[in-house]
């Protein structure tokens, strides 16, 4: 599955890139797994993503959780919690 | 029902004079102005710059203006939010509300700064003496959104 990836602010800077397109392995089917499959980048993806850390994944540009279901052409943002207004 | 991301100011009472022309229904009108502060944490700040997820923030402001409609009875609301550099004492968000009576309109501008806050994809980097730094998120802001729910959620 082919989705594309964005990072916002904080993530953005840590991880280096501001988006990328990926073909996922076919079992990367979900936020939760694509989160693991990104932490095994290892370096700033492990440190960022690892359990615990403050995060947050929007999909489609809509707030997503662990189990929100990716799909071919997904838009998947990545970005630290928002502090705007 | 008006939301605008720009890097410009705004004039908030020329964005309330436009708001309420020819409406005779309204008859309250509630406005915030956030405003950037010269110290955080302790710490001189000498600017700062506001960055956004296109697309997705003016979608996100769109949907909690949608659940204040749902919430109380609003003739109108307007949300402006500021992207880019912005330095001490400038504005950085206006949001207005007009109702027909004040708790509505009150209660419905706290509600939209509240989520707005918590919600749409926006992020802050200050600059301090020490240096750039990302504006950590505040538990404070996710207790004062928590207060709207369960039907916000």
């Amino acid at each position: 599955m082919n989705v594309r990836l964005l990072y916002f602010a904080r993530l953005r800077e840590a991880f280096g890139i501001q988006a990328e397109e990926v073909a996922l392995p076919e079992e990367i089917r979900d936020v939760g797994a694509l989160s693991r499959w990104l932490q095994g980048r290892g370096g700033a993806w492990r440190a960022e993503l690892a359990p615990g850390r403050a995060y947050r994944v929007a999909v489609d540009q809509e707030m997503a959780g662990a189990s929100t279901r990716l799909h071919e052409g997904a838009e998947v943002a990545v970005f630290p919690p928002v502090t705007g207004g | 029902m008006s939301v605008r991301v720009q890097g410009e100011d705004f004039d908030a009472g020329a964005e309330i004079a436009r708001l309420r022309r020819g409406n005779a229904k309204i008859g309250a009108i509630a406005a915030f102005v956030g405003v950037v502060r010269d110290v955080n944490d302790g710490d001189p700040v000498a600017g700062m710059t506001l960055e956004h997820y296109p697309g997705m923030t003016e979608r996100a402001i769109e949907a909690i203006v949608a659940q204040a409609r749902l919430r109380w009875r609003i003739l109108d609301a307007l949300v402006i939010h500021r992207v880019g550099k912005l330095a001490p004492a400038d504005q950085i968000v206006l949001v207005v509300v007009a109702a027909t009576h004040r708790g509505e309109a009150f209660a419905a501008c706290e509600f939209l700064m509240d989520y707005l806050k918590t919600r749409a994809p926006f992020w802050k980097k200050e600059r301090t003496p020490g240096g750039s730094r990302w504006v950590d998120a505040r538990a404070s802001d996710d207790e004062a959104a928590a207060r709207w729910e369960p039907v916000g959620r």
